[in-house]
């Protein structure tokens, strides 16, 4: 590959680490969010073992307290959202028609700063153990707790959301500026149209976060008071920007779920999707609304009546553009033609799935009858369904349905069936008797119970449906490792896919398009394919592309925060200074030296298209 | 209103029945089987619902499984399905009957929630009126009017309707009783101390199991209490006995002067003792020990051996007693009866 | 053309700041960011009021704060927002010494204004109110200091911006790293302006 400017074609693994291309950090984000995935996965197996039998001692005390907050930090920080970006880096500017992300070298940085971060709040269980006090760490449990595990909480979690914050910047801007001809808002597909809202959401959510770790860093390293009430500080506070983000985050959460879902069920139904107009509107009112519930965790914290009743209202609103989203799918489906792939039996899974979770989810919006579920294993139950039953059937079928368009492969279909009946009947093995098991008096996060309170059947019937959840992950992990060890065996479009990211050859150019398509119509390929001839037309012709150099800078600057973070949780400030003196630098020579990318020759992209490769 | 209520009667005697069906679990935990007003109403609110939610439930379910069925591809079926854009009148209808269902849902909300906390507020002089303070993992229980300070255990006559004022000396916690109420949490600092009312019910000589229901440390699962409700005569004379109680209530004169050099700095007994942990006055008569486990001897005496094993993370040290002074202390403790 | 050209006035854009795809990232990029600081600056507020009454045994804020020293810092800032308008006056109008004048004047106040902080935290100090002291003093200190770390941060940025570009004309690609300076200081002086409300007069008036 010749260019004029300098250009350093690397590989293996310094390709890896100095990638900018959004395909390549796609893969790396699911890599990483993947294995997270699996380690929450074995927290969870842990704890269901110990709750198996009433007065298990296998994992008490401390040490559970510490599965079950790193259970939900690592689902959550370390897991589902570098899976979520994962799918929005390897999808979105696909579906937009663009050659990369708005800014290829924040997105690696991003990318790397969750990395570092998530990986140095697993060292935890190495270095003094793992943080305790939940991962919601309510001050002051948070702030006495004497030994480091809140520490790499705090601060694996600030440096993780830094990267968070600036992944959802770029997304905001790709979407934004970089939608191909003819891709009007209004012709966004919806995964894309999700992607934007909870990039937005990230925007203004994550920095409430931010102040959060701030604050309980300087109240565990600089001994400030915040929280401290005989230093007039007021634990609340803590809560409050807590949930000021823990909302919205919900939604940050499941809006790309439903985006993947509305993706998957309108392919596979071979129809456009119901009332796109009002699923986009849903959603962005979804988002809206997001931002006005976060009391409703706090029902039982004392605000008084009419704070409860304000937010128990604004909470079952939310129920409304919900809704609406569960009868459009239905009615997507209607008059279809449903072919039942593995992607499409995780979408079938999600829908009745999820509107469990969301009744239940009304339910507990009723602030006096919050007062019994709240904290109880109804909530537990509740946010699994939700998450699990919403958030991870929708990540499975998303997983399926992209698979060939991310590592040019298709999973096993015999495989991803056992993969999805496995979960899903563990699933609900799992986690419906926890709705009984909260309103019977069980508390959540409590390590064991006692026999003789009729607690023990719905127990053991949970840890089977846990162990049934576990082996439909490892038919998941087969069936990857069984595919990557084959050669690759795709078509551009295997699913008759209707958006524009099956319009390219297989595997994708690193430019993605050869000429940026015209898009003319909601699902562009779609259209092309019922009004043309198949391809998109291109909106340009053939000429010189422009991309974007590699760089080490992004791995080295989140190295930096990653030291600098031993060093703030040590109380070393030479350590935390030179980690930070690394950032600095990186900053300082990232802005100094000149990178203007290099240019792909016209010839060359001529040569690839009468290839087929572009 | 009335009718309204009556309408909620005849749902929770339906739905009592199909859930007995399923198990509602523990009559002194369960929130399913409430036993006073508050839990009632709770209930209630829960039946309603729950019905609302059902009902949507089910309308979804039906047409799922329909679509389902019937629009699934056939084989060598090529043609292309209709391609829909939507259907304003369809759409208008799953917007407006949701926003029906939840005002009707919301109307009983706001005004349970006005409710319970109306009367939240500290009890007037004739009121029965508790104080509960959460510790790393036990509960303090002050009934000031009767100027007594229990622990663990909090004693209560049937019918009546008991304030509350919570708050924490350590961390957050939550105070739960199932059965007569749903919880409320104990902030520290006194800012943010918070109040909260239950109606103790009908039933007499019951023992209803109490809860954390905020994570608080290492021993947040252990950290039960039991609400004892009596007749409204044995209560006046349980608080008689209790006042009276002192620390020569025991007859085990080694295991006092044990106590007495080892455990009263923190423990008291009758009027003397600290109190950085739970008071003991009537231990003998307790339901538990520490909070958790059968009250017998043994477990009184494993207990005090290595309060760590038991309890983890919990602020009672490990002090340096023989057997023997061991055996003694519990057999003084047992015998610190009410009269 | 190549973004790293220096511009003659001949093909100067009207804005060019947003003449590349790049630049007009940038530029939205940054203003979504600061929508982002808002957020934060937002939450350091609500933590200070609070806290802000509760400073126990030691001074209160109408005790310690001389309002002279604080409007001096105000309008040394509220100065070096104006200059660099004029910096980004002369960008527009492919005047690069003129810029760097400006921007010149707008790091000095800057740095004056720094300068002044510093002298009024150490102060503080001395009469008791301590980052440690007080729920007020954590949330004083945090969120002024927040506000002051990002007052030296626009000094770093701009140093090395002045410095990497000295010699270079207006380009493509330095155009909208000037304006998002000028852009990001004018949001530092904004939030300057509610600490000023919200700490320093709200603190002397109860």
């Amino acid at each position: 590959m010749a260019t004029h400017e300098s250009h350093k074609k690397r590989s293996g693994l310094m390709d890896w680490l100095t990638t900018v291309d959004h395909k390549k950090i796609g893969i790396l984000y699911l890599l990483a969010g993947g294995f997270f995935f699996l380690i929450g996965g074995l927290e969870a197996v842990l704890m269901r073992i110990q709750l198996m039998e009433p007065d298990s001692k296998i994992f008490t005390g401390e040490l559970y307290n510490q599965l079950l907050t790193m259970h939900g930090t690592t689902m959550i920080f370390l897991a589902a959202m570098p899976i979520i970006f994962g799918f929005m880096n390897a999808i979105v500017p696909l579906q937009l028609g663009a050659r990369d992300v708005a800014f290829p070298y924040v997105n690696a940085v991003g990318f790397w700063l969750f990395f570092f971060g998530g990986v140095l709040l697993n060292l935890s269980w190495f270095l003094g153990g793992a943080p305790e006090a939940g991962w919601t760490a309510y001050a002051p449990l948070s702030t006495v707790a004497e030994d480091t595990g809140v520490d790499f909480y705090v601060l694996g979690l600030q440096i993780a959301g830094a990267g968070t914050l600036a992944g959802g910047i770029n997304f905001l801007v790709t979407i934004i500026n970089m939608r191909a001809p003819g891709m009007t808002f209004m012709r966004m597909p919806l995964f894309t149209w999700a992607s934007f809202v909870t990039s937005g959401l990230i925007l203004f959510a994550f920095p409430a976060l931010t102040v959060g770790f701030f604050l309980l860093m300087f109240e565990r390293v600089f001994d400030a008071n915040f929280f401290n009430p005989d230093m007039g500080g007021n634990i609340l506070i803590w809560e409050h920007i807590f949930w000021i983000f823990g909302h919205p985050e919900v939604y940050i959460l499941i809006l790309p779920a439903f985006g993947i879902i509305s993706e998957v069920i309108s392919t596979f139904s071979n129809k456009r999707l119901f009332g796109y107009s009002a699923m986009v509107f849903a959603t962005v009112l979804i988002g809206f609304l997001g931002f006005m519930v976060w009391v409703h965790h706090m029902f039982t914290v004392g605000l008084g009546p009419v704070a409860n009743s304000i937010f128990a209202v604004a909470t079952m609103a939310i129920a409304i553009p919900t809704g609406v989203k569960i009868f459009n799918w239905i009615f997507t489906m209607w008059g279809g033609q449903i072919r039942f792939s593995t992607a499409m039996l995780f979408a079938v899974g999600f829908v009745p799935t999820f509107v469990m979770g969301g009744v239940t989810g009304v339910m507990l919006s009723v602030p006096a009858a919050d007062y019994q579920y709240h904290d109880s294993y109804f909530v537990v139950a509740h946010f699994h369904y939700v998450i699990v039953g919403g958030l991870i059937l929708g990540l499975f079928s998303g997983l399926y349905y992209w698979y060939p368009r991310m590592f040019n492969r298709v999973l096993n279909e015999t495989l991803g069936k056992w993969n999805f009946w496995l979960f899903f009947i563990g699933f609900h093995l799992t986690f419906f008797p926890q709705h009984w098991l909260g309103l019977m008096g069980m508390p959540r996060r409590v390590y064991t119970y006692m026999s003789g309170q009729d607690l023990d059947g719905a127990n053991f019937v949970s840890t089977i449906g846990a162990i049934l959840m576990g082996a439909g992950t490892i038919v998941l992990l087969i069936n990857i490792i069984i595919s990557a060890s084959s050669k690759y065996a795709t078509t551009k479009d295997p699913w008759d896919g209707r958006t524009l990211e099956w319009a390219m050859p297989v595997p994708t150019p690193e430019y993605n398009f050869a000429q940026t398509p015209l898009v003319r119509g909601l699902d562009a390929l779609y259209v092309e394919k019922t009004a043309g001839n198949g391809d998109m037309t291109p909106a340009e012709p053939v000429g010189e592309i422009h991309m974007p150099n590699g760089s080490i800078l992004p791995f080295i600057l989140s190295l930096g925060m990653f030291i600098s973070g031993f060093g703030f949780i040590y109380s070393n400030w030479y350590v935390a200074g030179a980690g930070l003196g690394l950032v600095l630098i990186t900053m300082f020579l990232r802005s100094i030296i000149d990178d203007h990318g290099y240019h792909i020759h016209k010839e060359e992209v001529e040569a690839d298209i009468k290839g087929g490769r572009a | 209103m009335k009718k309204w209520l009556q309408k909620g009667r005849f749902l929770s005697l339906f739905a009592m029945l199909a859930l007995l069906l399923m198990g509602c679990g523990d009559p002194t935990l369960s929130t399913l089987i409430p036993q006073g007003e508050v839990a009632d109403k709770q209930f209630q609110l829960m039946l309603i619902s729950i019905s609302i939610m059902i009902l949507v439930l089910v309308v979804v379910f039906v047409l799922y499984a329909f679509v389902l069925l019937k629009f699934r591809k056939k084989k060598g079926d090529e043609s292309t399905p209709k391609q829909v854009e939507g259907n304003h009148m369809l759409e208008l209808l799953w917007t407006v009957i949701p926003i029906l269902l939840l005002i009707i849902l919301a109307v009983p909300t706001v005004m349970r929630t006005f409710e319970f906390s109306a009367d939240a507020k500290p009890a007037s002089k004739n009121e029965l009126s508790i104080k509960v303070t959460g510790h790393q993992y036990w509960w303090e229980f002050e009934y000031p009017k009767e100027e007594l300070i229990t622990s663990q255990e909090l004693v209560l006559p049937a019918d009546t309707k008991v304030h509350v004022e919570l708050s924490s000396a350590d961390v957050i916690h939550s105070f739960w009783i199932p059965s007569l109420a749903g919880k409320t949490d104990t902030n520290p600092g006194d800012k943010n101390k918070n109040y909260m009312w239950f109606d103790t019910g009908s039933k007499t000589d019951v023992v209803y199991k109490g809860k954390c229901a905020e994570l608080c440390g290492a021993s947040h699962a252990l950290m039960d209490f039991k609400v004892r409700v009596v007749s409204k005569e044995d209560y006046k004379n349980w608080v008689a006995g209790y006042k009276a109680a002192d620390d020569k209530s025991s007859a085990n004169a080694d295991g006092q002067q044990v106590f007495e050099k080892n455990c009263l700095s923190c423990h008291a007994v009758g009027q003397n003792g600290g109190n950085t942990g739970p008071s003991l006055t009537g231990f003998g008569d307790k339901d538990r020990v520490a909070g958790i486990l059968e009250h017998d001897k043994e477990n009184l005496k494993k207990w005090i051996k290595d309060p760590q094993e038991v309890k983890p993370g919990n602020n009672m040290p490990k002090v340096n007693l023989s057997d023997e002074e061991i055996d003694a202390v519990s057999d003084y403790l047992l015998g610190l009866k009410l009269k | 053309m190549n973004a790293g050209e220096r511009l003659t006035d001949a093909n100067f854009p009207a804005h060019p700041e947003k003449a590349t795809l790049e630049g007009k990232n940038k530029f939205l990029g940054f203003w979504l960011f600061l929508g982002g600081e808002t957020v934060l600056f937002a939450t350091l507020f609500g933590t200070y009021l609070g806290l802000r009454n509760m400073h126990l045994d030691g001074p209160s804020g109408e005790e310690l704060f001389s309002l002279p020293l604080v409007f001096l810092a105000t309008m040394l800032l509220l100065t070096s927002s104006l200059t660099s308008v004029y910096a980004v006056l002369s960008l527009k109008q492919n005047k690069v010494r003129s810029l760097q004048g400006w921007f010149l004047v707008t790091l000095l106040l800057g740095l004056g204004f720094l300068g002044l902080e510093i002298y009024e935290f150490i102060h503080y100090v001395h009469e008791g109110h301590t980052f440690t002291s007080s729920a007020f003093g954590s949330a004083f200190y945090t969120l002024v200091g927040f506000h002051g770390a990002h007052v030296l941060f626009g000094i770093l940025w701009i140093t090395t911006l002045l410095a990497r570009n000295w010699n270079r004309g207006i380009t493509l690609s330095n155009a909208p790293k000037y304006y998002l300076f000028a852009l990001y200081w004018h949001f530092v002086d904004v939030v300057w302006v509610f600490i000023f409300t919200v700490v320093y007069l709200m603190g002397k008036v109860g």
